[in-house]
């Protein structure tokens, strides 16, 4: 097994909800809520989850776009939770984000030599040929053409401009790259070129990815080993092969049933599971386990005790009471550690 | 007769950089109870179509022509007073962002009762009766207290009900319905399709549902009509669309998205280029340019607009390549990769 | 929403006591950061025939030797309980509301602010009225009938109504419709409301119009522009697919969204104007409270300032509060946070 690169260790982020005349704090929307992973060096990691389930918090909370309330996040050996932003600059070199709209990520207003260039300028890296040669070297890389060195972002169309998102965060050779919804703004064909891309660059490059998505299809394309969230925690981590044939977790279960399958003839035979209802909001999530509002395995001991992350099979585990396609048949609760 | 037929239906803007075709030479049919996926990219026509239909598209500076046949009346030449008062009752609209869709000061009840006194002289009180029942109907908890709430104070898949609660409230015989789960959860998403499912067979409407996610389409079409550059490039019958694609750029969408339903494939197919720009729509073909098997069409793909043309029972293709070739195609070339 | 309330107006408060604390240093702290020396203040009250000890006496008597702090207490106190000046010369009562105590006219300042007020106040009022109805519905037909002649000719004296000072407008509307043409009121007439409703709106009418000319022109613009936005709007389209008359468009879904905005403008617009129309009152010899302040300034009558400065905060904050009160009632979004 390949060395951990991001380690992250029981990450909290809990935005207080003040109320009243004098703003009290009555509560907290538990947006991140105590969540551990490994990223290893060379994988892609896929994080998926609907609207509210932290999946984007935990990715700028992992790039210190917000700081953490609580746990503890290690890159490359360093514990980067709480660096002063001084220190942290050298360190952003090497882990990079890529945003979900190409269209507001781009200042308007700079060419795109000067969007892909800024990173050399920000941590005064001298290039050997000049930096224009080597922001047009980063651009052929990613197919664009290198003459457009001056073009402005409107003049390009979504796949490009994500194309040029994606070029000013190679600019340093990063080793981890997050990437928030990088394709979900895109059209269709557009989106399987810029995942193409990016499995191209992660080989060219040796790049590590944390893919954050809401789409269960390309997340399943693109990574590795894939991580689902529910308000705030994760509820099942695994190998990709084996999450998706025989996912543990009721949600995860039921998020892959409810995507819709491009097969008219799937339509009546399919096995459906519908989850009733929204989910909850983060602000007062149900106790114990989250999922059990909505989940119709729920039994008394999932509204009193939350199920710890526990690995049922090598490099798989889930935080259920009552996991399904669990290597016991036996449907007895999991054992509390 | 035909319940919905459009015959050669163009919408073209005129504006400062050139003319917008965004509609150009649209043709197809549909029958109550039907319900027939438009599937596209962005600005393929796909919204303007459904605009048009109802009478939407962009007032005195948009140039209409061709015919909308709806249960026997013409709507391009009918009065706009006319069309208004079909609006909303005999065609309603699901739109793709019930936040934005909804007025944020009114309640959904004061917007549901709206619709329906629109064309139903009734009472506020009837009318507020109905809106809750209809709230109920699609799914919406507790409607009586519901009707009261703003837009804000729903959830997005709740938002989406009743927007759809609206869009029936007086029984419309055609619904569109333009995105009408992009903005949603998947979960969220899995529940108003089934809706929609069970609502169309309730009220007998025809459906028309555009989107850009062939798995939606998949989920409740029975014929699929796909656009690019404002025409129709193919259309067919589900099975057709899915199992028998014809046109390039339909294997093109099909080798684009990865699926939950077969085997991790190594590479996505994607198509090469950008969708066109309507106010420069590329010569002879539309797809011609980032189509991968151009080459073989022997320099007609710029130069000439091929034809829509039947292949097999209703199945029709707008393309250059014989019927042989396009089927020797996806049989020897596109269908193994897809599959393998 | 009645701890919304209570915020409001607990800021609203404080709102006052910060603009008092500045006003005042700006009046009695910053001269003397110039060099001005309590002796030189005092010598003001004194009059002609001051020496030395006289004027030592009265800055004694008048506290100006005092720290800052104190002297604004002072003040602050005269404020609620009312106070006496001893210059010297006597004790003066300055009952309460103590705005201050004009020692070249030998007057307290609130009475004759009050005074002041009605003229002001009937000035705001007709002027506000007709600006509004003139504004929006210009502001509204530029919108719908976007781009025709009346479009633009309508933008083009809003560009002009904004430009010209009312200084100028009114002097010569004055010079052609009184001393012309005779047919409107001459300057300085000014006729009470409780005396002839009809010879008070007759004396006003030329100032008014002065004034709406200027507003109105911005209202117009403002409507148009937040008209244009509305209808853009997806709820609109919304509106139309429902089969509403395009008038119930216009007027029930589109106006009342556009409006909000401009409330919010209307309601500060006449918070500053009840604070006196300096220009107008001036340009038409109205003794208003604009008119009060020019004199006063002309005359360095520092207490008159102070309190005219005052109250036209008073104004404004109030004016302030009320637009975020109706705003709640307008837009049920702002209800809920």
């Amino acid at each position: 097994m390949s060395e951990t690169i991001l380690s992250v260790q029981g990450l909290e982020k809990h935005f207080p909800v003040t109320k009243g005349l004098f703003k009290s704090q009555v509560g907290a929307v538990k947006a991140v809520d105590g969540i551990s992973f490994d990223v290893r060096k060379g994988e892609t990691l896929g994080l998926v989850g609907e609207s509210g389930c932290g999946k984007t918090t935990t990715g700028r909370l992992i790039t210190r776009l917000i700081e953490p309330t609580g746990g503890k996040i290690t890159f490359e050996g360093h514990d980067i939770t709480h660096m002063k932003q001084g220190k942290l600059r050298p360190l952003r070199r090497d882990m990079q984000m890529i945003f979900q709209d190409p269209y507001s990520s781009l200042n308007p207003r700079h060419t795109v030599g000067a969007i892909v260039g800024a990173p050399f300028r920000i941590q005064g890296i001298e290039t050997e040929q000049g930096t224009k040669k080597a922001v047009q070297d980063i651009l052929e890389l990613v197919g664009l053409n290198p003459e457009h060195y001056n073009r402005y972002p409107h003049e390009f169309s979504g796949g490009q401009r994500q194309r040029i998102g994606i070029a000013r965060t190679l600019a340093l050779k990063p080793k981890l790259i997050i990437a928030d919804e990088p394709v979900s703004a895109l059209d269709v064909s557009i989106q399987a070129q810029v995942v193409n891309l990016l499995e191209d660059l992660q080989n060219e490059l040796d790049l590590t990815y944390v893919v954050i998505a809401h789409d269960l299809s390309v997340v399943r394309h693109i990574s590795d080993r894939v991580a689902v969230m529910y308000l705030g925690k994760i509820v099942e981590v695994g190998e990709r092969a084996s999450l998706y044939s025989s996912p543990m977790h009721p949600y995860t279960n039921a998020l892959l049933s409810a995507v819709p399958i491009p097969d008219p003839k799937q339509r009546e035979g399919r096995e459906r599971i519908r989850l009733t209802g929204d989910v909850p909001s983060p602000l007062n999530p149900p106790p114990a386990c989250r999922f059990h509002t909505r989940c119709w395995k729920a039994q008394e001991i999932c509204k009193t005790q939350e199920p710890p992350l526990a690995e049922l099979a090598p490099g798989h585990a889930v935080a259920c009471h009552f996991p399904e396609n669990a290597p016991s048949t036996t449907e007895t609760p999991a054992t509390v550690a | 007769m035909t319940f919905l037929q459009l015959n050669d239906l163009k919408i073209h803007f005129p504006t400062d950089d050139g003319l917008v075709r965004s509609v150009d030479g649209l043709s197809f049919q549909l029958e109550r109870g039907k319900t027939l996926g438009i599937v596209g990219e962005s600005g393929s026509g796909k919204s303007v179509t459904s605009l048009g239909i109802l009478g939407l598209h962009k007032g005195g500076r948009a140039k209409i022509s061709g015919e909308i046949w709806l249960d026997g009346e013409e709507l391009v030449s009918a009065s706009p007073e006319h069309v208004r008062s079909l609006r909303g009752k005999k065609m309603a609209m699901i739109f793709q962002d019930p936040l934005s869709a909804m007025h944020p000061y009114y309640t959904v009840g004061d917007q549901i009762i709206e619709a329906y006194r629109i064309h139903n002289n009734v009472s506020k009180k009837v009318a507020k009766k109905h809106a809750i029942d209809m709230l109920g109907r699609v799914g919406i908890p507790q409607p009586d207290r519901r009707v009261d709430s703003y837009p804000h104070e729903f959830s997005g898949g709740m938002r989406q009900r009743a927007m759809i609660a609206m869009a029936l409230s007086c029984d419309p015989e055609l619904l569109i319905a333009d995105e009408p789960t992009t903005a949603l959860d998947v979960t969220v998403q899995a529940q108003i399709l089934d809706l929609m499912r069970d609502l169309q067979r309730d009220f007998n409407a025809a459906l028309i549902i555009i989107t850009h996610d062939l798995g939606v389409v998949a989920e409740l079409s029975d014929d699929i009509l796909v656009m690019y550059g404002g025409k129709c490039i193919e259309y067919g019958s589900a099975d057709d669309i899915f199992e028998r694609p014809e046109h390039p750029y339909t294997w093109g969408l099909l080798g684009s998205m990865p699926r939950l339903d077969r085997e991790v494939t190594e590479r996505l197919l994607p198509i090469k280029g950008s969708p066109p720009s309507l106010i420069n729509v590329p010569s002879g073909c539309a797809f011609h340019p980032r189509c991968a098997f151009e080459p073989r069409t022997g320099g007609k793909g710029s130069t000439l607009v091929p034809d829509l043309v039947e292949t097999e029972g209703g199945h029709l293709v707008r393309c250059h390549l014989s019927r042989e070739e396009r089927r020797d195609i996806w049989a020897t070339e596109i269908k193994p990769k897809l599959e393998s | 929403m009645v701890t919304y309330i209570i915020r409001r107006l607990i800021g609203a408060l404080a709102m006052l006591f910060v603009v008092s604390a500045v006003t005042f240093s700006i009046f009695f702290v910053v001269p003397r950061l110039a060099g001005v020396t309590p002796d030189d203040m005092a010598n003001r009250y004194v009059g002609r025939a001051a020496t030395a000890a006289n004027v030592q006496a009265t800055a004694q008597k008048l506290g100006l030797y005092d720290p800052v702090v104190v002297q604004y207490g002072r003040w602050v106190k005269g404020v609620f309980v009312g106070s006496e000046y001893d210059y010297g010369a006597g004790v003066e009562h300055c009952p309460a509301p103590c705005l201050g105590y004009s020692f070249v006219t030998k007057q307290p300042v609130w009475p004759d602010l009050v005074d002041r007020l009605p003229v002001t106040l009937s000035l705001a009022a007709g002027a506000s009225v007709i600006w509004l109805v003139i504004g929006v519905s210009v502001g509204v037909l530029s919108a719908l009938k976007r781009r025709s002649i009346f479009d633009r000719g309508a933008m083009i004296i809003a560009l002009a109504g904004v430009s010209l000072p009312p200084f100028f407008t009114g002097l010569v509307a004055l010079s052609l419709l009184s001393y012309g043409l005779g047919i409107t009121a001459p300057g300085g007439a000014y006729v009470p409301l409780s005396e002839n409703p009809a010879q008070w709106a007759y004396s006003l009418i030329l100032p008014w119009l002065t004034l709406a000319f200027l507003n109105a022109a911005a209202y117009a613009r403002l409507t148009r522009a937040g008209m244009l936005d509305t209808m853009g709007e997806d709820y609109i389209r919304t509106a139309r697919a429902k089969g509403l008359k395009e008038s119930k468009v216009i007027g029930k879904h589109g106006l009342r969204a556009a409006l909000t905005p401009i409330v919010t403008i209307f309601g500060l617009d006449v918070g500053i104007l009840v604070g006196g129309a300096i220009l107008t009152e001036n340009a038409f010899s109205l003794q208003g409270l604009g008119k009060y302040a020019t004199t006063a300034i002309a005359a360095n009558d520092l207490p008159k300032i102070m309190g005219f400065t005052m109250l036209a905060a008073f104004f404004i904050v109030v004016a302030n509060l009320i637009v975020d009160l109706l705003y709640a009632v307008v837009d049920p979004r702002v209800r809920l946070s």
